[in-house]
């Protein structure tokens, strides 16, 4: 936490402050879509297609007369969730095996390490396809094997912060104290290696919006109402030439979130280093 | 058992296993032969010799952080502290100073919230250090206020033996002194045994009973600090007084 502290306090820390603006707006918007959205996101209106962004329609309507902006709000909240779900799930687990494969070392190292190199394996959009076949295709489904395939990348980053700190001498005075190996891991080490972990988090969860994007793409993130960013992104596809500002806005707004999140990874990872001067 | 003892070391023979994962073979080497010593109540020993010879490994398996392949390591009290060179990686630089010092009585868990803070103070007085030390980070700290912190997270488990690595070679010379000073009257106050490690004489000189020199993993020659210094036996002890 201290570490987001010293980043708020910080004030000359422009990306920090710039990222948090972007992605508090967005979360907001998100948040709104999920109780409130202009128009009913899946309501035809046959009298107002195809047409431009204007005050009644912020980002205009598709071929249905549906309304874009109320489109994307639902859309960015299926994306977020799935972006944050799948950064949860990898990053818990990819912390914990990383915690135990960095400070053990030995057997145990070997041994999940190769089974984090099994997952790394198998291309990511692949697996995807064989689970959602096995499963079922859904937003939940995906959430879940893209947690899966995050895995790796975290055990790997921890892994690293872990063994780099395993043998700092405070962490030798808590052994001799006789502090137990998990207060060790979780109280004594897993604080130094935030300002590691927390830009990893952030670039994580950048990389899920953009897995979870392309994977709707291809139309395995379930169907509408599950509508994610990807979902609308691919329908705008076939209306390039007639509704530009469908794709355009889709797009706009997934560089927004990836731009935010990746600022403030970035301000982060700059606050990064003066700590323990 | 020797009442009047803090630890015996006999035939203590040490290596490291070099490498030795999965895949590659293990590369023994010896780092201690054959070290033999004892450590009275209430004495401060040095361990001098040059860098290499085996000083930190020493350390290390009386502290049972290195097993070792021969001899006896024979604790007479409760198991020592460790007083580390570098007072900057000593301490965690996550949490605060009160952290730091209540976190070995909550691991020992014997101690309720009150009780932690009191012995916290306790301490906090005997190492000179001013209270509003406790809300500092270790970051925030000077070096030699750093040291003291160490040394007051060594003491709150309240042990009878210290080991102090090469404690202040990191230091200024006045700071040195400072923290000399405090070791000797902790030394006095409560009873402490020191091993204490230096490559610097003149510390030893200034603060120890006794003296061991050890060179290449072995104890070359042992006695109290009049006779070594003055009275060296051994060519390597010659050198080493004469590089000074």
């Amino acid at each position: 936490m201290k570490t987001i502290q010293k980043a708020v306090r910080d004030h000359r820390n422009g990306f920090f402050l710039a990222g948090c603006i972007i992605t508090g707006i967005l979360l907001a918007l998100i948040l709104l879509g999920a109780v409130w959205t202009p128009y009913d996101p899946t309501a035809m209106n046959g009298s107002e297609k195809l047409l431009g962004p204007s005050l009644s329609h912020l980002f205009g309507t598709d071929n249905f007369g549906r309304d874009i902006f109320s489109r994307v709000l639902k859309g960015a909240g299926v994306t977020a969730l799935v972006a944050g779900g799948t950064v949860a799930i990898g990053g818990v687990c990819g912390i914990l095996i990383g915690a135990l494969t960095g400070y053990f070392g030995g057997a145990v190292d070997e041994l999940l390490m190769r089974f984090n190199d099994a997952i790394t394996a198998f291309p990511s959009i692949l697996l995807a396809l064989v689970c959602v076949t096995l499963f079922g295709s859904g937003k939940y489904q995906v959430l879940m094997v893209l947690g899966v395939v995050f895995i790796p990348s975290f055990a790997r980053v921890t892994r690293t912060a872990f063994r780099a700190l395993r043998d700092a001498n405070y962490v030798q005075s808590a052994r001799l104290m006789g502090a137990k190996p998990s207060r060790i891991l979780f109280v004594h080490i897993l604080p130094n290696t935030l300002p590691v972990l927390l830009p990893a988090v952030t670039i994580g969860f950048n990389n899920a919006v953009l897995a979870e994007a392309s994977m709707s793409f291809l139309g395995l993130c379930g169907q509408p109402p599950d509508a994610s960013l990807g979902t609308l992104l691919s329908e705008a596809q076939g209306m390039l030439a007639t509704a530009p500002w469908y794709a355009l806005c889709t797009g706009g707004c997934i560089v927004a979130l990836i731009f935010g999140v990746g600022l403030i990874g970035e301000g982060l990872q700059s606050g990064r280093g003066e700590r323990n001067a | 058992m020797n009442e009047e003892l803090t630890l015996s070391v006999r035939h203590l023979t040490c290596g490291y296993r070099a490498g030795g994962g999965l895949f590659e073979k293990a590369v023994r080497q010896e780092v201690l032969r054959d070290v033999t010593f004892d450590l009275r109540n209430g004495e401060i020993l040095g361990l001098v010799g040059e860098s290499g010879t085996g000083k930190s490994t020493l350390a290390k398996a009386i502290l049972g952080m290195v097993r070792p392949d021969s001899g006896e390591i024979i604790h007479h009290t409760k198991r020592p502290q460790m007083i580390f060179q570098d007072p900057y990686s000593s301490l965690n630089p996550a949490y605060t100073v009160a952290w730091i010092l209540e976190e070995p009585l909550r691991i020992f868990g014997k101690y309720d919230g009150p009780e932690r803070k009191r012995r916290v103070r306790e301490i906090l007085d005997r190492v000179e250090l001013p209270e509003e030390c406790l809300a500092a980070k270790p970051s925030e700290l000077s070096g030699g206020q750093r040291q003291r912190v160490s040394i007051a997270a060594a003491l709150i488990q309240r042990p009878k033996f210290l080991i102090a690595d090469e404690p202040v070679s990191a230091l200024d010379v006045t700071i040195q002194a400072q923290i000399l000073q405090l070791l000797k009257k902790l030394n006095q106050e409560l009873g402490l045994s020191y091993l204490f490690i230096s490559h610097d004489l003149n510390v030893v000189y200034q603060l120890c009973d006794r003296v061991m020199v050890m060179k290449s993993g072995q104890i070359v020659e042992q006695g109290s600090v009049e006779e070594i210094f003055n009275h060296p036996r051994q060519d390597y002890t010659r050198q080493l007084l004469a590089a000074e």
